[in-house]
């Protein structure tokens, strides 16, 4: 069997999923039915400032989207860090990580922007024994208003800052978790980096509203009549996540920082894909919401499964492997021709294809041959643009097929080169760094 | 003494109360809100899609549907009714397995159609339940119309005409409107009355008048009608029964299957109802498989269809046949009747004869078989009855039996429309006949206004 065993900044735990910092870790209630359903890790909900601790909202939480048959696509959430008191936590954390000394546990902190806020809470942390801490700067409500949060994540020198006190004040590997609120993701991972810190994890949850209720006029969820922009998480959020985590891996300036990958991981297959852009290891909280602690079950074997399928021995056979071929799209072959092709056979003839093609793109898909339903490719037309791949209902029905280099093309007319090309030398390009003949 | 099935001869009260319920309570229970979301997310709101050219009526099935699952039931039901102001009987009735559900690209791929009559019928009883009027009527034109037949031929197109300004009056033979959907649909596909509270819907915009117990030819003439309105629509239906030509046909215990389906419908009491212990249908269409399966739920215990050719030729859809099957009905191919034996008068056998095609002819191979019965029931078909239309007007003209229109409905008579089962060229589906009802409508009013403008 492939070896999924997992270390992360030097934390080890029998598989790389985690449960990311929320709900689900609160306690030691739920932390302990994780351990129990296989979960490798855990990020304790995180913790603040000692004194009275936070409060929440009494309304709902949480708000979502959904697809068909009321499938969760998309959760979002405005609450806040703990609501518990610093030492219960800390308690139940140590007789956790006793309990479970096979698991990773690491504690994330959210304390105001000041040296002595952080110096007072790391060791105290340090004491129950957890393998690391993670720094919350990704809530982007309520906390954020207070100054902490997504607020410290979008100012680049406070990350670099709070993680340098981190590192001067703790022996544990330091995790910054990062916001996706902000324009460009690698500016707070170099001040991460700069700030000495072991790792960064990401994306937390993204600003929004999931609906509004058009009776009261009220956006959701809705507290007396009011709502507040919440963090929005879920299957909606992986492709956001995804792109974020690989501008990180490949920028030459953070390239090597360890990743946890966070954001709508919901099967084995997105952990994998995550883990092919560059993570070390992947954070779980909308699915287990959705569906219990059991689906890292699932998760397990599925990644085995697939590893062994595929050869790959251990976890650092794929991570990092999709990482340089994410590239600029500059860097795009210009020479590289698909084409759709539809396979008869599987057709069901909605016509879907054709109508996106018809009324959105290029004309490309018939409607009728001869007189009868049928939905065919028309090469002359054909951009190879995939809409009807993606709009097809039936998966593998609609392909694209490269062309062979010397074969022609039949919408230019022009055989296909062998030759790769790309934008930088277009003589479209008025940039272009080698000038058309 | 035996009791329940096995009570010998044709007698009521066989099952209890609570069976007679369950037995005809909804062939197809309503889809809740959940279970229509879901359902109408299967729908892949195809391009020119197969089903929407499949419908008699031309509703556009994936907007309807679309309409569901983005919580528009009212929406949707305007989209059903726009094309089809009978849409909630249709959604009932209609033989979706051979119409839109038939060619629906997921019976295609994976054998499963998405559910339409299910779903059209979620939307339109939203928009029923609610009461919810669409239509309003235009501006008085000062025509009148006379409809004979409120089915669904004549409902529909008395809808339309009313919508248009005109006044209609619709004369009505039975005591009750409705036609096929109030006295010869199944009573598990219509339940709670719902062919009256649809006549009630239908009939709401106002304009229209409907005088029951005026039959034509007994009560009115053709030329009456002619006389006194602006034009008249033909929605007769058929009044004959094709009979078996077996011997012995009148004895006690034989019966119409049209008649006993619509006695059912109309009964208040089902256990008053009397069956046969073995009852024999000569068929092979819906009104056959209608008149077994609601013989055997009436506590009959041993049913036979018997039809004279093979199960590929049978009227009856797929669906059909294998709701009798799953009742317990046992349908037998190949059979032609020869002559119903009577005991004291009453039925106590049917002696068929086997067939086979003989070239392109189906004849009878001699050989015989004969099958107890205490009950035979008739459904090999109805035929239209014209003498009615005799007499009092030049004769109209008719083709195939039935009266012969051209594609607007329009009659060789003029200001006389027709439509339903009544015309030659229909299938006798409840669909086309609304079609055929709405259509003749629309040419009608062209014909009573200058093109459509008053």
């Amino acid at each position: 069997m492939a070896d999924i065993r997992n270390t992360f900044v030097g934390i080890k735990s029998p598989n790389p999923f985690w449960l990311a910092s929320a709900p689900p870790t609160d306690k030691a209630y739920n932390v302990e039915r994780a351990f129990k359903a296989g979960w490798g890790g855990v990020v304790w909900k995180t913790l603040g400032e000692e004194g009275p601790p936070v409060v929440n909202v009494n309304g709902p939480r949480y708000g979502a989207i959904w697809g068909a048959d009321r499938r969760l696509l998309g959760l979002n959430n405005i609450e806040l860090i703990t609501d518990r008191d610093l030492q219960t936590n800390l308690r139940e954390m140590k007789q956790v990580k006793m309990n479970w000394p096979d698991r990773a546990l690491v504690a994330s902190i959210m304390v105001p922007c000041e040296e002595e806020s952080w110096k007072a809470i790391l060791p105290l942390v340090e004491e129950t024994g957890a393998d690391g801490i993670e720094l919350n700067f990704g809530c982007p409500h309520g906390m954020s208003e207070r100054g902490m949060g997504s607020a410290v994540g979008q100012v680049p020198e406070y990350i670099e800052m709070v993680v340098r006190w981190c590192k001067q004040y703790t022996r544990m590997p330091v995790i910054t978790k990062l916001t996706p609120n902000i324009t460009d993701i690698r500016k707070p991972a170099r001040a991460a980096k700069a700030g000495g810190t072991d790792a960064v994890s990401l994306i937390n949850t993204i600003n929004s509203i999931t609906g509004v209720d058009l009776d009261s006029f009220a956006p959701q969820p809705t507290i007396d009549g009011k709502g507040s922009h919440g963090g929005y998480c879920g299957p909606a959020v992986k492709p956001i996540a995804m792109n974020m985590v690989a501008e990180i891996a490949r920028d030459p300036e953070t390239h090597g920082l360890p990743i946890s990958g966070i954001g709508g991981i919901t099967t084995w297959r997105d952990a994998a894909e995550f883990m092919a852009l560059g993570a070390g290891n992947v954070q779980v909280c909308t699915a287990a919401m959705t569906y219990g602690f059991k689906i890292v079950q699932e998760m397990i074997a599925g990644l085995e499964n697939w590893m062994e399928e595929k050869g790959h021995a251990s976890l650092s056979d794929i991570i990092g492997r999709a990482t340089p071929n994410v590239t600029d799209w500059q860097y795009l072959n210009l020479n590289y021709v698909a084409k759709a092709h539809i396979d008869q056979d599987a057709c069901i003839k909605c016509g879907r294809c054709h109508i996106a093609c018809e009324d959105t793109s290029h004309q490309a898909i018939t409607s009728m041959v001869d007189g009868l339903r049928h939905f065919e490719v028309i090469d002359a037309e054909c951009v190879g643009c995939n809409l009807c791949v993606n709009v097809c209902p039936v998966e593998g029905c609609i392909t694209m097929e490269p062309l062979a280099a010397g074969s022609i093309d039949q919408r230019t007319g022009k055989p296909v080169s062998p030759i790769y090309a790309n934008w930088t030398t277009h003589p479209n390009n008025p940039m272009a760094k080698v000038a058309a003949e | 003494m035996a009791t329940g099935h096995f009570i010998e001869g044709i007698a009521g009260g066989r099952l209890s109360a609570e069976q007679y319920a369950d037995n005809f309570s909804d062939l197809h229970p309503p889809l809740d809100h959940h279970e229509a979301l879901v359902e109408a997310d299967r729908c892949y709101f195809c391009y020119d899609a197969p089903c929407m050219n499949a419908c008699p009526t031309s509703i556009d099935i994936p907007m309807f549907i679309r309409q569901i699952a983005t919580g528009n039931p009212l929406g949707s039901a305007k989209t059903i009714f726009d094309q089809n102001i009978l849409g909630g009987m249709c959604a009932r009735v209609c033989p979706t397995e051979t119409l839109c559900e038939e060619v629906c690209v997921r019976e295609v791929a994976e054998g499963k159609p998405v559910q339409i009559g299910r779903l059209q019928r979620y939307a339109t009883d939203v928009a029923m339940d609610e009461n919810k009027q669409f239509y309003k009527r235009a501006e008085p034109t000062g025509k009148t119309v006379a409809v004979v037949g409120a089915g669904p031929s004549g409902l529909a197109a008395a809808h339309r005409l009313a919508r248009h300004g005109h006044d209609v009056t619709i004369l009505e033979a039975r005591p009750k409107a409705g036609g096929l959907n109030e006295y010869g649909i199944a009573a598990y596909k219509s339940v709670d009355d719902f062919a009256q509270a649809e006549v009630d819907y239908v009939t709401s915009i106002g304009g229209i008048d409907i005088q029951n117990g005026k039959a034509l030819g007994r009560d009115f003439q053709l030329s009456d009608l002619i006389r006194n309105y602006d034009a008249v629509f033909l929605g007769l239906g058929l009044g004959g029964i094709n009979a078996l030509s077996a011997d012995g046909e009148d004895a006690d215990g034989v019966a119409n299957a049209v008649e006993f389906i619509a006695e059912l419908r109309q009964a208040s009491d089902l256990g008053s109802l009397p069956v046969g212990r073995r009852v024999v249908v000569i068929g092979g269409g819906m009104t056959a498989i209608d008149a077994a399966v609601q013989s055997k739920l009436l506590g009959a215990e041993e049913v036979t269809i018997c039809y004279r050719r093979g199960q590929e030729h049978m009227n009856a859809s797929g669906f059909e046949q294998d709701l009798a099957a799953a009742n317990g009905v046992t349908i037998r191919h190949w059979l032609q009747p020869k002559r119903v034996i009577a005991e004291n008068g009453k039925v106590s056998a049917i002696e068929l004869e086997y067939t086979a095609i003989n070239g392109d002819k189906l004849a009878g191979t001699g050989e015989r078989l004969t099958l107890a019965a205490d009950q035979v029931f008739k459904a090999i078909g109805q035929s239209f009855a014209p003498a009615v239309l005799n007499g009092s007007v030049a004769s109209i003209e008719l083709e195939g039996g039935r009266i012969k229109v051209d594609a607007e409905g329009r009659t060789s008579l003029t200001k006389v429309w027709a439509g339903g089962d009544c015309i030659f060229g229909g299938d006798d589906l409840t669909v086309s006949a609304v079609a055929q009802g709405r259509d003749a409508a629309e040419s009608i009013h062209r014909a009573l206004t200058s093109n459509g403008r008053a």
